[in-house]
């Protein structure tokens, strides 16, 4: 399998450098679906000559990434291109291993499962073979790298690409079972962008797990298992937020950084939901409408995460899904993480009912924006109600992706319990309704 | 919610729209193409009305004499063009210096791809000159411009004095909030673009020219004058501009409402307005005019010298006299009191103008159609698009047939390859970039070995080029070691069914003339294109419906709307010289079109050819 891998990736870094050396990179690194005021290279390298003049990155209101981003570039400024192919290759590569793992694990648990006589016996072809299995890693890795969204994104030199890679490796460190290094990346995370934070649910839930720790509220190993995460995630957060404050010797950075993302000011159009209704909206509600915005990225996560109490890695698929649709300043490149995912759970496709709908508005809004843009800001003939539009209409489909596949992962998991041809009281044939 | 969720609705829906997808389409299609009739018709029309408070009530007095002085000075322009050779630069900078104007020169140049033959131009140098008459009562941050061109020959003349004569009256009037940019324009769109760029400061097409001097502040409208007799029938006003873009309704409202009010008769598509919309004729007197607009801005190309600053956000129209057979005839001092009228409202703006429509098809300079009206239209094509998709995609996903023996055909099972579907792609869009490179990239070496001129070559490199890509289809299967699958073709076919999809709609947005074209050709094309069909016949229909045929038809189809029918042999001479101009807009301009039929339009047809002869 590592000859496929490195064939990919050669391929992927091809694509890349190809591109970067294009005239294309410039049109990219403009677009607004692709970079966000918080990812923008642009202000990166604002930021950097701001640094270099002595001056706090922060004055003005032009840079918002974390100090980390903007030291590692002080060095790096020469190789950005490489650091983020480099970036891009690592999350492909963390991602790769993570559902080699995850699979293999499924595996044996469903092998467990088969000599308990556990699954009904309508359900054989319900069961995953090692066959189909064996590509899944593979095609994660090329949804990846070969995803339009990613390349995109890496082309614009946008710093999602590192958050992505800090995700992905939070993700394949839980996956491998290793608690520390777990709590320490999702702290670089979270320190990158607040958001990631939901995911220590799945992160402990996957934990637990694999030390057989029951999920019980009454159980001192839970809490204590619990506390243990806590402070290793806390801990690594102090370290990181205080070798901030050493390197800029101010905490400036605090309300550029983390107040520019939860207050959301500047109100640029992106892909998300949150610039042309705060943009419309009487000043006198602006707080309250934040509030309800905000809570709605954190929100799901205990419904979610009490209804997949024992599918983890899909609950961070699902957190992921959620993070990059409802966060205040999402991009491409937020969406083309949990699309990775999307191979993963290739053996739900029976069940999925709207991916026909879903993939065709998906692919008709991609189109649109650049072409609604340009009707917008150059032609001036349309306005931002249509940009609008579509961007509502891509988050709806985004929605509704999501819970198609939510919808077909626990249709799956009951047929698993009760059989595939489900029979009601009478004798007919029945059919599982979703309300 | 229901339908997506209920699954026996949804099985419902779905089955129907499978059973019945074919008269489905069928009905989908005719439904479209009477709809689009149907917008010619008056009652379905709305009537023009100005939207902009700021033009709407306020009056302006309108009171221009000196008419007969303008066509003197156009007639002393005309002496010393012909004396020059070309602009007389000094001839009109001490002209426009002596009336008070803050005057500037801008010298260009530009060597074409290839040779112009409509206009005989290769190697263009030229100078636009032009006079800022500053804004006395406000802080000059806005401003108008009137433009006319100097054509070579004995044309414009007229139009340029008027320019002049207005400059003059113009200069003593104290209620411009504006600044009026009079400008004369060299080779007439090449002046323009050079000028426009010059002005904001960008260079798009790498044409060479030199920085303006003096600027007035940002650009609020622009009217262009086309003006050839001492004396006019009618005026004709010209809307469409590069890539089909269209100014705010007002700026035709604006003209149409000060032509009522002078009295002067004015026209659209050169076609006059009739009153008896109830009548045979009079309804396809408005298709023609529509028609006729459709045609133009499915084009791309502007229509007049005003169809660039359309790109610049500025609304701009151009305004052409006509010298007809009528008994009935406008001086030219009427015409110059209806530019002043015009002037003073546009001067009133507190605004731009955004209130009116952008999106509009007029089947008469009193009635226009906005994009509610028309889109239905296209989107009763475009959805036919959709159904067949759905329909290919049931087919896909439904379990495939089982034999006789109970077992499944193991070849039905196996999935379609990427690579079958992925080869006819990638192939088809090099042959694309084939076409949108190898023309201009080839005539040296045409000219070198066939006896043609360059523009000649360049032609037809491209019609080869495009020939050429028919024999795609063996090619594909070469590279391609096994033989497709039923499976193969059908998810191919989705692919492009909704890859045109896209792409029609995303044309249809910024140009709604062009997609509707298209689709009116490819959707039946791409609906119905199945391996199984007679090859011979469906090879025939998908040529005739293929963009190149397309154009073609719309070539005569023109003519013929333009009452100027011509033979086939004239007809393809023309159509030569189209692709040729087409080219040299993309050049020149940036006009859209033709990368667009060349990248995008071309290759997806080329797709369905790929399917007819799928094995």
């Amino acid at each position: 399998m590592a000859a496929p891998l490195t064939l990919l990736l050669i391929v992927a870094i091809t694509v890349r450098a190809a591109l970067y050396r294009s005239s294309l990179a410039d049109l990219i690194s403009e677009r607004v679906e692709v970079v966000s005021p918080l990812t923008a290279w642009k202000r990166v390298v604002e930021g950097l000559a701001l640094l270099d003049l002595g001056v706090s990155p922060y004055s003005g209101d032009v840079f918002h990434e974390t100090p980390l981003i903007i030291y590692l570039f002080h060095f790096l400024v020469d190789y950005a291109e490489m650091t983020f192919i480099l970036a891009d290759v690592i999350t492909a590569v963390a991602l790769y291993l993570t559902v080699k793992d995850y699979n293999k694990q499924v595996f044996r648990k469903q092998k467990y499962a088969l000599e308990a006589d556990r699954y009904p016996l309508d359900c054989l072809e319900l069961i995953r073979s090692p066959k189909e299995m064996f590509y899944i890693p593979l095609k994660v890795a090329m949804f990846y790298l070969l995803n339009p969204f990613t390349i995109l994104s890496c082309v614009a030199k946008s710093t999602c690409g590192l958050n992505n890679a800090a995700i992905a490796l939070f993700i394949l460190s839980t996956v491998k079972g290793n608690v520390l290094l777990s709590a320490i990346f999702l702290s670089v995370a979270t320190y990158q962008s607040i958001y990631p934070l939901t995911l220590c649910a799945a992160a402990l839930l996957y934990l637990m797990q694999r030390q057989y720790i029951p999920v019980n509220f009454r159980r001192a190993s839970f809490w204590w298992f619990i506390a243990q995460y806590a402070f290793m995630y806390l801990g690594s957060l102090f370290v990181i937020v205080c070798l901030s404050f050493f390197l800029l010797g101010s905490w400036d950075y605090l309300p550029s950084v983390y107040g520019f993302i939860l207050s959301v000011p500047d109100l640029t159009p992106n892909i998300g939901l949150f610039w042309y209704f705060f943009a419309e909206m009487f000043e006198h509600f602006r707080l309250f409408f934040l509030c309800v915005f905000q809570i709605n990225v954190f929100f799901y996560t205990i419904p979610l995460s009490i209804k997949l109490k024992e599918h983890p890695v899909f609950l961070i698929f699902m957190q992921l899904a959620v993070i990059s649709i409802f966060k205040s300043y999402p991009t491409v490149g937020d969406i083309a993480l949990y699309m990775a995912f999307l191979p993963v759970w290739s053996h739900l496709h029976r069940f999925l009912r709207n991916i026909f709908l879903v993939s065709c508005v998906l692919l008709a809004c991609s189109a649109l924006f650049p072409v609604l843009w340009h009707l917008w800001i150059y032609a001036g003939s349309a306005n931002s109600n249509f940009y609008y539009a579509i961007t509502l209409l891509f988050n709806v489909a985004q929605i509704l992706l999501v819970s198609d596949y939510f919808y077909a992962f626990l249709r799956r998991e009951h047929h698993l319990t009760y059989g595939l041809y489900l029979k009601r009281k009478d004798g007919s044939e029945a059919t599982l309704v979703l309300k | 919610m229901g339908l997506l969720s209920d699954p026996n609705r949804r099985r419902a829906l779905i089955s129907l729209l499978t059973r019945l997808n074919a008269p489905i389409c069928v009905v989908c299609y005719m439904a479209g193409v009477a709809w689009f009739m149907g917008l010619a018709f008056e009652p379905f029309t709305l009537r023009t009305y100005m939207s902009e408070n700021a033009m709407g009530s306020t009056m302006v007095e309108e009171r221009f004499p000196a008419g007969e002085r303008a066509l003197a000075t156009g007639r002393e322009f005309s002496a010393h063009k012909k004396k020059a050779g070309g602009m007389p630069v000094d001839w009109l900078v001490k002209t426009m210096q002596s009336q008070g104007l803050e005057v500037f020169t801008q010298r260009f140049s530009r060597t074409l791809p290839f040779p112009d033959e409509n206009k005989e131009r290769y190697m263009v140098k030229g100078t636009n000159v032009y006079g800022i008459l500053r804004a006395p009562r406000a802080p000059r941050t806005e401003a108008l411009v009137l433009s006319a061109s100097c054509i070579p020959g004995d044309n414009n003349n007229q139009a340029v004095g008027l320019l002049l004569g207005l400059a003059q009256y113009f200069r003593n009037q104290v209620y411009w909030a504006k600044d009026i940019i009079f400008l004369v324009n060299e080779h007439d769109l090449i002046g323009m673009q050079a000028w426009l760029e010059g002005y904001h400061h960008t260079n798009t097409t790498g044409m060479d020219w030199s920085p303006l001097q003096g600027r007035g502040g940002s650009i609020q409208a622009a009217l262009s004058l086309e003006l050839s007799s001492d004396v006019i029938t009618s005026l004709d006003l010209v809307l469409e501009g590069l890539n089909g873009q269209l100014p705010n309704l007002d700026l035709a409202n604006l003209f149409y409402a000060f032509c009522q009010k002078i009295g002067v008769l004015c026209t659209t598509q050169g076609k006059l307005q009739r009153n008896d919309w109830d009548s045979v004729s009079g309804y396809s007197h408005a298709v023609q005019t529509m028609m006729l607009m459709v045609m133009k801005q499915a084009s791309g190309r502007p229509w007049g010298d005003h169809g660039l600053f359309l790109r610049y956000h500025i609304e701009a129209a151009t305004i052409k006299g006509i010298n007809s057979f009528r008994q009935y005839k406008t001086d030219i001092t009427t015409i110059g009191r209806l530019m002043e009228g015009m002037y003073r409202k546009l001067n009133n703006l507190l605004e731009r103008l955004h209130q009116s429509y952008f999106f509009y098809l007029m089947p008469s300079l009193s009635h226009f159609v906005s994009i509610g009206y028309y889109m239905p239209a296209f989107g009763l094509l475009a959805v036919i698009l959709l159904l067949r998709a759905l329909d290919l995609w049931v087919q896909l996903a439904s379990p495939p047939p089982r034999t006789e023996d109970g077992f499944v055909d193991p070849e039905q099972m196996s999935s379609p390859g990427v690579l079958s579907v992925l080869t006819p792609l990638v192939i088809s869009h090099l042959t694309g970039v084939a076409l949108y490179t190898l023309p201009i990239r080839f005539q040296e070496m045409a000219v070198e070995h066939f006896p043609v001129s360059e523009t000649e070559a360049v032609v037809l490199t491209a019609i080869a080029v495009y020939t050429a890509g028919l024999a795609l289809p063996h090619n594909t299967h070469r590279l391609l070691s096994g033989g497709g699958t039923e499976q193969g073709w059908k998810v191919l076919k989705m692919v492009a069914v909704l890859y045109l999809a896209v792409l029609l709609g995303c044309t249809a947005l910024i140009n709604f003339s062009l997609g509707f074209i298209l689709a009116l050709t490819l959707v039946p094309v791409a609906a119905f294109v199945t391996p199984h069909a007679p090859k011979a016949l469906s090879a025939f229909v998908l040529v005739i419906l293929s963009p190149a045929c397309t154009l073609l038809f719309s070539v005569f189809f023109f003519q013929e709307l333009q009452e100027m029918p011509i033979s086939f042999l004239d007809g393809w001479m023309l159509y030569l010289s189209v692709i040729s101009q087409g080219i040299l807009d993309h050049c020149l301009y940036g006009s859209l079109v033709y990368p667009l039929i060349a990248l995008l339009v071309y290759p997806c047809w080329l797709l369905f050819w790929n399917i007819l002869f799928w094995k």
